[in-house]
């Protein structure tokens, strides 16, 4: 018996078209008070000629279409979402509520210090806990997603390297890693550079060794890695990058995995970026908002973001925007408060050993469903225990079946789940990177490595089954390639062919 | 609070099966010189009706707008949230969902990105809009590298844009080589500018003549980038029609809640030409295997997961949650609402300029120039005097602005003051400043 919750469409029938289909002309939602003050207008050289064809619906247009929408929707509150790297663990709806607070959701950001004491003391209070999870020793909370966060880190960086009169140009990254470092390396005005990984999985130290120069202004490192490896001779690989001047960068993506058993500061990294929607089940919300807090050693502190929040000896809150060698601001703002409140909720709620915990349990959940479908997918690298997520390969598979990591990813979807990650990390070949987390109950598991088994032997049994998936859901297997080659990316356009 | 649903006996079986004994050999890969031999100084875990507690005696230590008037903007308003907003995109099949990479279950948030994306393109009167960015000021940095890597390494920066996404520019400018520089009056545009960035209205609530500008900007071979006020735009000719190749703008103020900053919401659209210098994600329409209209992500070879560092940004998150907000938000206003609420704010900004100026020693900075919401005024006592003064007495009075004095105010005035209200604000102002 499998267990899940499949998206199907609901309702009576399914929804048709976009929200401007709903329109009627001289329908609409909004109302306002009548105006009180004198009617004023604006010189016609700067009015809008032609009306913004918005919809023109009611507000039952407006909630039936995006309720419809929504039940074409995949949500953890949905089912069991083992997407790899990208930690989809339960939110917790207390989370929700407090942030909701008025005293949260309805403050302003340019608003008196003195006028928002419960906020800065929140963030203060976050950011302590975060430098006490991390072994950092300040942090700051204002970039608004993790890729910001990589670049905080990587302007730290070059500000720290600057102010030696060195002129560092490379940053050396796993090539397991998240498309993201590379990218935010070239934003922050390096090059990268690979490191080779061994036949463990793990960062070959000697390749390593060769390549760290004087020219290298940092390494940027996952760990437990990409792969869901813990590199076990970190120490090494940070002493020997600091011993050619180079600072060591933690990708926060896992640190979920080793709260309260390890600290990214005890292992010599100098900076460290935190996904709050990762570690911290912020929600995801669909991609976004996020948050990146990143944290650093005490020998970076000057160089953070311009605000953070200090504490006056006589007790209040304030932002210090006296930070002269500050790399300066990232944010229009103060950061996704709203999302750190939430993380706040998660941090405070769990507490110190609720923390560990949690990393406890996403390891075991990975490890045991790691062994359940070892049989069908075994793992990439055998060699090395995973952590909080494994990455298991469809190679043999394939290989006798033809039956490919993504027919096996859409096959799950019927079966009721939400699929791992495919074709990633790229160094894998049909790669499937599992991550259960650690709010899934066994029950939920052994019904997931039942769908991953028996999708194995439909592959054998019946393969037509999986090429042909999904079959339960709203759409079926869509045309990315006429997406892309035939772009329509708003209503009312025809669609651009491209040659 | 606990949110892991294993027993003992469930974590022991567990266990059997991995071939451990303890879920301490699970760590048994870190070298016992790293681990942390020793708890977390973190305070134990709370129950939920601790931690609740504990949030809201922090919340209550704020002043929120619900009890202090808001008059204060620079790019954050205190415009009204319809409940139909978060109503549905509150619903937790929206927001426990993750970027849409299996399309086929998202559907749902797939077609409201492509919705807002269709919004977005009808309000500012360009071809593309992508799913959204952070915030205002990370749009900003994004348009400009947009227009960078044409051997043009310069950025004009109009003296009116706020210098808040200005500092963001700055920062982002000393990884990418560029550092941006403010012109007043028309911008001298040389063949190595890459963009010249106009704010309308700008940061002092002034309309600009941009067509100007951008006129200049096309002269001299550079891109023109404006940042708007989305909601100014059922008043306003849109960026489009005014030349701007690429439109950003802070989104908040389209269903999104104060939030202290964030999150908000990062618009960002151009015209089909520089589709694939956009960043971030863009929804496609296209159709499944048995013809079916669908949405999928498009054009994925700019992006980081697959170019890594040849990609056009780094970006990886978005802002989806406050981009379902605003489609359902403008979907709320339709036309005329828009229109309505842009005739509201100009009115209620407009008599709340003439109260305010008519008190003694104040001063409007612009008294000729055309406003949509938000003016800007000389006081006779310094503003962050003045601003502590009117809290006291029920108001969050104004914001000022970077590097424009000590006594310049910039107030903003939505669609949610009544007169009474602005009434009440230029009597406490007038005691303020009398006293």
């Amino acid at each position: 018996m499998i267990e899940g919750a499949p998206v199907r469409t609901q309702g009576p029938a399914p929804t048709t078209g976009t929200i401007a289909e709903r329109s009627s002309d001289g329908r609409r939602a909004s109302s306002f008070a009548p105006l009180d003050v004198p009617e004023a207008s604006i010189p016609e050289m700067h009015t809008r000629s032609k009306v913004a064809e918005l919809p023109r619906v009611a507000e039952t247009d407006i909630v039936r279409h995006y309720t419809a929408l929504s039940q074409q929707n995949y949500g953890v509150d949905t089912g069991a979402y083992p997407l790899g790297s990208c930690t989809m663990k339960y939110n917790p709806k207390v989370a929700e509520t407090v942030a909701a607070f008025p005293g949260f959701q309805r403050t302003h950001p340019l608003q008196p210090d003195h006028t928002v004491q419960g906020t800065l003391e929140l963030l203060f209070r976050l950011e302590g806990a975060l430098c006490e999870i991390t072994g950092m020793e300040r942090a700051t909370l204002q970039p608004p997603a993790g890729a910001c966060g990589e670049m905080t880190g990587l302007l730290i960086m070059r500000a720290f390297h600057e102010d030696r009169g060195e002129q560092r140009t490379k940053v050396l990254i796993p090539d397991a890693a998240h498309g993201t470092n590379p990218a935010s390396v070239r934003i922050a005005g390096f090059d990268s550079v690979n490191v080779p990984s061994d036949e463990r999985g793990l960062v070959d130290v000697g390749a390593l060794r060769e390549i760290a120069d004087e020219g290298v202004a940092g390494l940027m490192l996952t760990n437990p890695n990409t792969l869901g490896l813990f590199e076990e001779r970190i120490e090494e690989i940070t002493e020997l990058l600091h011993a050619v001047g180079a600072l060591v960068y933690y990708d926060g993506a896992n640190l979920n995995a080793i709260m309260g058993k390890a600290r990214p500061g005890d292992m010599g990294f100098d900076i460290v970026h935190i996904n709050t929607h990762k570690t911290f089940a912020t929600p995801h919300g669909g991609g976004g908002p996020g948050a990146g807090p990143v944290g650093v050693a005490g020998h970076l502190v000057d160089y953070l973001p311009a605000p953070i929040v200090v504490r006056d000896p006589d007790g209040t809150f304030r932002w210090d925007r006296d930070r002269p060698r500050s790399i300066g601001r990232l944010h229009g703002y103060n950061g996704n408060v709203g999302v750190l409140v939430r993380a706040y909720a998660y941090v405070f709620g769990h507490g110190g050993d609720g923390l560990a915990e949690v990393s406890e349990l996403a390891s075991l959940n990975a490890n045991y469903l790691a062994a359940r479908i070892a049989t069908a997918f075994p793992l990439a690298y055998p060699a090395t225990h995973p952590m909080h997520e494994f990455v298991a390969t469809a190679e043999p598979l394939e290989k006798e079946t033809g039956i490919r990591a993504m027919d096996v990813a859409k096959r799950l979807i019927d079966l009721g789940y939400h699929p791992p990650t495919v074709y990633f990390p790229l160094v894998v070949d049909e790669a499937m990177m599992v991550e259960p987390t650690e709010t899934e109950s066994k029950q939920t598991l052994d019904g997931m490595a039942d769908a991953f088994l028996q999708a194995a032997e439909e592959a054998r049994t019946d393969p037509d089954l999986l090429h042909r998936a999904p079959t339960t859901t709203p759409v079926r297997r869509l045309d990315e390639a006429r997406a892309a080659r035939h772009l329509k990316l708003r209503w009312g356009s025809d669609g651009v062919p491209r040659d | 609070m606990r949110f892991s649903p294993h027993t003992d006996d469930e974590v022991r079986e567990m266990l059997a099966a991995t071939g451990r004994a303890s879920l301490d050999e699970l760590f048994e890969q870190i070298p016992a010189s790293v681990r942390l031999d020793r708890a977390l100084a973190v305070p134990d875990g709370v129950s939920e009706m601790e931690l609740t507690a504990d949030l809201r005696s922090l919340a209550g230590r704020n002043r929120s707008a619900d009890d202090l008037i808001c008059f204060a903007g620079g790019g954050a308003y205190d415009h009204y949230v319809p409940s139909v907003v978060w109503a549905l995109a509150g619903r937790s099949e929206f927001y426990t969902s993750y970027t849409p990479y299996q399309p086929e279950l998202s559907q749902g948030v797939l077609q409201a990105l492509f919705e807002y994306q269709s919004m977005i393109c009808e309000l500012t009167g360009l071809d593309v809009s992508n799913a959204s960015l952070y915030d205002g000021a990370t749009a900003l940095v994004e348009a400009v590298h947009m227009s960078m890597g044409r051997g043009r390494p310069r950025v004009l920066v109009d003296a009116g844009v706020d210098p808040r996404a200005v500092d963001a520019l700055r920062t982002a400018g000393r990884g990418a080589g560029y550092d941006p520089e403010t012109y007043e009056g028309d911008p001298h545009v040389t063949d190595d500018v890459a963009a010249v960035v106009v704010q309308h209205p700008n940061v002092y609530g002034v309309l600009e003549p941009v067509r100007d500008r951008f006129d200049a900007a096309h002269a001299g071979g550079a891109m023109a980038i404006q940042v708007f006020d989305p909601l100014s735009l059922g008043m306003l000719a849109p960026p489009g029609e005014l030349g701007a190749d690429i439109a950003v703008a802070e989104g908040q103020s389209l269903g999104n809640h104060l939030n202290y900053g964030g999150p908000y919401l990062g618009i960002i659209a151009a015209r089909m030409a520089d589709v694939r210098k956009l960043p971030g994600r863009i929804v496609g329409e296209t159709v499944d295997v048995q013809g079916r209209t669908g949405y999928v992500l498009t054009l994925q070879a700019r992006e980081q997961h697959i170019r890594r560092d040849k990609a056009t940004s780094n970006i990886c998150t978005n802002q989806t949650l406050m981009a379902l907000a605003a489609a359902v938000y403008l979907s709320w206003l339709g036309p005329e609402g828009l229109a309505e609420l842009g005739r509201q704010c100009v009115s209620k900004a407009a008599y709340a300029a003439e109260e305010l100026a008519s008190l003694p020693g104040v001063r409007l900075e612009f008294p000729d120039a055309p406003c949509f919401k938000e003016f800007a005024l000389r006081l006779p006592l310094p503003v962050p005097h003045v601003i502590d003064a009117m809290v006291e007495r029920g108001f969050l009075a104004g914001v000022s602005v970077p590097r424009a004095g000590d006594d310049l105010l910039v107030v903003a005035v939505t669609e949610r003051r009544s007169r009474a209200e602005i009434d009440a604000f230029v009597s406490a102002m007038g005691e303020v400043l009398a006293a």
